[in-house]
């Protein structure tokens, strides 16, 4: 039997060249078909035209430290503006001996952020140690305490502004916005009213109405001799604004627990606020954590809003070097590092977020 | 207590009758659900009332002692600053009423523009995203994930820095294609020159678009009745084009183009659109576009590949599977997301300010400085950005109604 079947020994055939490979892959995905191959050839044509232009504009024939004047000389682009003025962008007006402060702020920040990124670590110490961390952070920047020179807000600026804004902003934010999306799910007519009115509201108007109105009306609103300081009432308005679309998302998380869920709650003799806190929340808040990393996104980038009402975010720093004479016409630069900044921010929130809906629809 | 339990106890003994059996003695009235909720009610109602007493008791207090007179009467003043760009005629001499209404159409004008050119760019990027071209696909996604990730703000920037740092200054006009000329004043283009065909013209359209209208109607009961096909796009193509055509062709086909020229340091002539409209326009576009393109991507993969395949399996041709099987499903999927990107683009149009393209806001914003009401500037603000949401989300959610999935 064995030498019959190794009598009639059959030639191993090997696929076509054409079909496997690196001329494989490139016949399918590349030239399958006449419109996509012309497609790709214009593509190509195009890419070739720009991407060597744009790379020797940004590495070959760009300068990295020369003042202002040799910059104007070169023929690429001018990233002195950013290695010359580095400091300033980043920290602001922050005293230029203190800005360890900031940083070791921001610091901590990122190690807090690194360290939660991983769900077995979602536990109550991470908890002490997020408000821990925000209290350091705070008193890091404000001082007067344990011989730190206090530091006016007004002072405060630049990327830890920013991160400031969006960190406490969410933290605030976020459970108004689970009490706002239980009050509209709520049996309740008055409190139902009053909370879609409110949502509804802050959701029609754009965020640049509510931080006009923080910083030309709130003052207003304040008996005479009490004042708070710009950057407490920009944060106010961006904590109301983000509140708002942080409730329509939860609603969306309420709405999607069967009614099961309640019922099961109910004959267990749970009451509303049990309920809710241990069978629906936890479970709600679960599902629609992919939408709100992407309302956390769009927080972040709504910070540079502040712009408009003249607080010093990283964006304004960056405007108030180019303002200077010296620096002036390099907005190209600037602009593009910001730009990088705030990809480098927002990209890794949204790939986190795609892990986490990955490892969340695995079931576990 | 469980709904169908209530009932049915009411149904058989009564509810009250069956709680007063159930426990003995009188409930107490913080214990009663239904009293409790009344309660609870009335308290943060007045909580509510509270808070908003106490701020317009003290914002009364604070425009009386810096003596700021309230009310809307500023609306007749002369407003004294002029606007860059109008759609309406006004000078510094109109009013602040007219400066509004000026700015709010400045709001609707790029907003308007915005929106159709971001649904096509929208549109073609979801498309490329899914393409099987490789390079198209991959492109596309990085063209995404960069432009969501950077703010929108920091693009406007980006733009109107562009202009007026790249561009050369009208003299040196850059003139890719002849009657097109960049500069960091703006762009100038030119149009053809009026002439009185123009306005038959407009009027042709529109009776082509009425007879278009009537025939679509009439194939589409056709096809009901009859089951037969009538090629409604090309012919309802051919029509809206063809008869300003004929209109164009009978006037003799006036060919003259108005061509912006060089006097002095400005174009005249053509038209010249500002370097904030475009950075702004250009912005916006940009952006929204990403995200209209994950909403358009995500509808067209909602449409599962046996809806396609039964479609080609029943013999239909390509155009027709997308026209009659994946479109009509894809966009019951796509027109509510796609709604809040357009109104998001409407709010995002009140950046203009920061980069001093007259819209809404920024000339609410003037308003403000120039007459010290605050209160009315931002309450109009808010005002006029609620009739946009609130229109734009009623309309849609008509169209949305429309295009519905009818179960049967």
């Amino acid at each position: 039997m064995e030498e019959a079947i190794q009598g009639t020994h059959l030639e191993e055939l090997k696929p076509p060249v054409t079909s496997v490979g690196v001329i494989g892959w490139v016949k399918n995905n590349l030239f399958n078909g006449w419109f996509n191959s012309i497609l790709t050839i214009v593509i190509l044509f195009f890419l070739w035209k720009t991407v060597p232009f744009l790379f020797r504009w940004a590495f070959i024939d760009s300068v990295w430290h020369t003042p202002g004047q040799g910059c104007r000389e070169a023929a690429g682009a001018c990233w002195s503006i950013i290695s010359t003025n580095f400091r300033f962008i980043i920290f602001g007006f922050f005293p230029y001996e203190q800005q360890w402060r900031p940083l070791l702020a921001m610091m901590i920040l990122f190690g807090l952020l690194f360290y939660s990124r991983d769900r077995n670590h979602w536990k109550k110490p991470l908890g002490y140690a997020w408000i821990m961390g925000l209290f350091t952070m705070g008193l890091l920047m404000k001082g007067g305490l344990f011989g730190l020179t206090p530091v006016e807000s007004t002072q405060w600026g630049g990327l830890p502004l920013t991160l400031l804004l969006s960190v406490f902003g969410l933290t605030a934010a976020y459970p108004l916005g689970v009490l706002l999306a239980l009050g509209r799910q709520s049996k309740m007519p008055a409190l139902k009213l009053l909370c879609i009115l409110y949502i509804e509201l802050i959701r029609g108007v754009p965020l640049i109405s509510l931080l006009f109105m923080s910083s030309i009306i709130f003052p207003l609103f304040l008996p005479e001799g009490i004042t708070i300081n710009k950057i407490l009432r920009a944060q106010v308005a961006i904590i109301l604004f983000t509140a708002a679309y942080i409730a329509e998302v939860v609603r969306g998380g309420l709405q999607g627990m069967s009614r099961g869920q309640y019922e099961a709650a109910e004959s267990m003799g749970l009451n509303y606020y049990l309920t809710m806190r241990l069978v629906i929340l936890p479970q709600a808040l679960k599902i629609v954590i992919p939408p709100t990393v992407s309302i956390l996104i769009s927080a972040f980038k709504d910070t540079s809003l502040v712009v408009i009402i003249a607080l010093f975010d990283l964006l304004k720093t960056t405007q108030s070097v180019l303002s200077n004479p010296e620096w002036m016409g390099f907005s190209r630069e600037a602009y593009i590092f910001i730009a990088i900044l705030y990809f480098l921010g927002c990209f890794s929130m949204s790939n986190y977020s795609r892990k986490l809906e990955k490892e969340l629809s695995r079931g576990d | 207590m469980p709904e169908r339990l209530r009932e049915k106890i009411g149904a058989t003994r009564g509810y009250d009758k069956f709680m007063e059996n159930a426990l003995p003695g009188k409930v107490p009235f913080w214990l009663d659900p239904k009293k409790r909720a009344i309660m609870f009610q009335i308290a943060v109602l007045a909580m509510v009332g509270l808070l908003a007493y106490y701020l317009v008791s003290n914002t009364l207090f604070n425009l009386k002692k810096q003596s700021i007179a309230t009310g809307f009467t500023f609306f007749q003043r002369e407003s004294s600053f002029e606007i860059g760009e109008s759609l309406i005629p006004y000078s510094a001499a109109s009013s602040y009423g007219r400066a509004l209404v000026v700015g709010a159409l400045n709001t609707l004008k790029v907003a308007f523009i915005g929106v159709v050119f971001t649904i096509i760019l929208g549109a073609i990027l979801g498309v490329a995203r899914l393409s099987s071209n490789w390079l198209v696909s991959k492109l596309a996604a990085i063209y995404i994930e960069v432009m969501q990730d950077i703010p929108v703000l920091l693009q406007l920037f980006f733009w109107y820095a562009i202009f007026y740092e790249t561009l050369p200054s009208p003299g040196q006009a850059l003139c890719p294609i002849s009657g097109l000329f960049l500069c960091n004043r703006g762009v100038a283009f030119a149009v053809p020159e009026s002439h009185p065909a123009h306005k038959y013209m407009v009027l042709a359209l529109l009776v082509g678009c009425g007879v278009v209208y009537l025939l679509r109607r009439w194939a589409r009961k056709r096809q009901e009745k009859t089951g037969k096909m009538f090629p409604v796009f090309r012919v309802s193509m051919g029509i809206v084009v063809g008869l300003p055509a004929i209109t164009w062709l009978a006037f003799g086909a006036p060919m003259n183009m108005d061509i912006p020229k060089l006097v002095g340091f400005n174009f005249e002539g053509g038209i010249t659109v500002s370097p904030e409209f475009i950075a702004l326009l250009l912005g916006l576009i940009l952006y929204t576009a990403a995200f209209v393109a994950e909403v358009v991507r995500a509808g067209i993969q909602s449409v599962s590949k046996g809806q396609r395949e039964a479609a080609m399996s029943i013999g239909l041709r390509p155009p027709l599977v997308v026209n009659l099987v994946v479109l009509p499903q894809a966009l019951r999927v796509i027109i509510p997301p796609l709604t809040s990107q357009m109104l998001n683009l409407t709010k995002n149009s009140s950046l203009a300010v920061a980069i001093g393209y007259p819209d809404f806001v920024s000339v609410a914003n003037t308003t403000i400085n120039q007459t010290g009401q605050a209160i009315e500037g931002v309450a109009l603000i808010m005002a006029v950005y609620l009739i946009f949401s609130l229109s734009t989300s009623a309309f849609m959610n008509w169209y949305n109604k429309r295009v519905a999935l009818v179960e049967r």
